[in-house]
């Protein structure tokens, strides 16, 4: 301590005295300020990995002698082709700072590849860019996947657990979907020529909706089939839409840019191709009581419509004015009858009067006064004569309340006559 | 929809059943139709409606094979699904 005092004296630096942030800020500006630390590949072997929730992903990278603390930032993590693990060697890109409340320098990284895989990752990167350049993975290339399809191409290997786990998904979800395998080699020199027949023979099948190209997880060396110029170019051509699942989530192949749909797993695959049996199952649902709603609404509706118009008919009744006339008709029925029977009494008194003048002046009267009217039995003619008659002649004589028979004794013909 | 057009329900596939029923909901739904017809439809919805149920309830799925055959064209068969 009095060492590093009289050190300071030494330089005449005692009386300026640096705050750590200060310090700190001098020394990251240093070794920003340097252009070779800020663009390098640093050779080494992953420790201490860790990817918190933050998705950032920090580790150590150390040879036998030294160690670098690195950091890789969640936006470039995403766009890793692998993620390491610890023990891989590995060559990482980034550039060097520091890390200002922890005091230390670290790396941050922005590209990792396996060391081994060096060859392969420069290919990768390679074919990538010329594939990207010619166009091969714009996003207007890309086709949307059919609501519900019926029939589903798969691509893959027969044995592999990729077809096993997307067959359970497909049942689990959409179990009405017909799958076409189209079995090939996923590994291996086989591989790529494998896959390209492939995807052209669910080309030219029959109502093909989509194809899945699958593939379970493996090393990159496993998955390089599906880093093939010629797969990417087949999966482009296809007339059919194709969703890719390669590998882990973390695994990322040609096939996956040029495919229309990027899954991260087989059955993610599955899964985005298809609609969920669940939601199905609500839709159709909603459909019904839709059905019943509609229905039963058009029904009250017109239930309203008819109650509604019984009421206007009801105002609009001619009932009463039925009722009305009725009612007139009753009293001119009356009043008919009151006139009738009037003119009834009127004519029966006059014939009673008539009647008793008849009477008053009728043989009847005359005969009641003791006349009486003589007829020969003979031809019943009227006896007005004396000379109508002789002796011997039946009569009969008829007398105001009856006749009797008579015979004429004797005849003679008066003076007067 | 006119008459002769209609299928028997247990002859359609689900996406078949499924859009009828869906343009019966929208022309009941427009209400403009006569009494007797909105009935007619709504029987029809109900029978598609169940149709689709039964499909999706009792599905299983289809796996077939696709190879080439001897003349360069391509087969296809019925693959056992060991699920």
């Amino acid at each position: 301590m009095l060492r590093s005092v009289s050190q300071l004296s030494f330089f005449g630096a005692e009386r300026e005295i640096w705050p750590v942030a200060r310090l700190t800020r001098y020394l990251r500006e240093l070794l920003e300020s340097d252009y070779r630390l800020q663009e390098l590949w640093v050779a080494g072997e992953v420790s201490n990995l860790s990817r918190p929730a933050s998705g950032h992903l920090y580790f150590t990278l150390k040879d036998s002698e030294a160690s670098l603390r690195c950091v890789m930032w969640r936006s470039e993590v995403g766009r890793q082709v692998v993620l390491p693990r610890d023990g891989d060697a590995v060559e990482v890109h980034g550039h060097i700072s520091v890390y200002d409340s922890g005091g230390v320098y670290q790396l941050y990284a922005d590209r990792i590849r396996l060391a081994g895989a060096g060859d392969l990752f420069q290919a990768f990167q390679a074919l990538k860019e010329r594939l990207e350049a010619e166009g091969l993975f714009d996003p207007e290339r890309k086709r949307p996947l059919p609501a519900w399809p019926r029939r589903i191409g798969i691509v893959t290997s027969p044995t592999g657990a990729a077809l096993r786990d997307a067959l359970h998904v497909l049942q689990r979800r959409f179990p009405l979907v017909e799958v076409v395998l189209a079995p090939t080699p996923v590994q291996g020199e086989g591989a790529p020529p494998g896959i390209i027949a492939a995807l052209e023979a669910l080309n030219r099948a029959l109502d093909i909706d989509l194809i899945l190209l699958i593939r379970g997880g493996g090393s990159i060396e496993d998955l390089w089939a599906f880093n093939d110029e010629g797969v990417a170019r087949a999966i482009a051509a296809s007339t059919l839409p194709v969703v890719a699942g390669v590998g882990h989530e973390t695994d990322f192949t040609i096939a996956d840019f040029a495919a229309d749909v990027r899954a991260p797993t087989p059955s993610a695959a599955a899964e985005i191709a298809t609609p969920d049996r669940a939601a199905l199952r609500e839709g159709l649902a909603a459909q019904q009581a839709q059905l019943v709603r509609s229905v039963s609404e058009a029904l009250t509706e017109r239930g309203w419509d008819l109650r509604q118009m019984a009421r206007s008919l009801r105002l609009l009744s001619p009932r009463s004015r039925v009722a009305n006339e009725h009612q007139r008709l009753d009293e001119l029925v009356r009043r008919a009858g009151g006139a009738l029977q009037h003119g009834l009494q009127m004519r029966r008194a006059a014939v009673a009067g008539r009647s008793a003048t008849l009477r008053a002046v009728g043989p009847q009267a005359v005969l009641e006064r003791g006349f009486a009217v003589v007829t020969r039995a003979e031809d019943g003619a009227v006896v007005r004569s004396a000379a109508a008659v002789q002796a011997g002649d039946q009569i009969d004589v008829r007398v105001a309340d009856g006749e009797f028979a008579a015979e004429v004794l004797d005849a003679e013909e008066g003076q007067d006559g | 929809m006119a008459k002769s057009k209609v299928q028997p329900v247990e002859e359609l596939r689900y996406e078949e059943a499924y859009e009828e029923l869906d343009s019966i909901v929208a022309q009941l739904e427009s209400g403009d139709l006569p009494l007797e017809e909105s009935l007619a439809l709504f029987e029809r919805g109900q029978l598609l409606a169940a149709r689709c149920s039964e499909l999706l309830e009792q599905a299983e799925i289809k796996l077939r094979q696709l190879a080439p055959d001897d003349s360069g064209g391509l087969v296809e068969s019925d693959l056992e699904g060991d699920l």
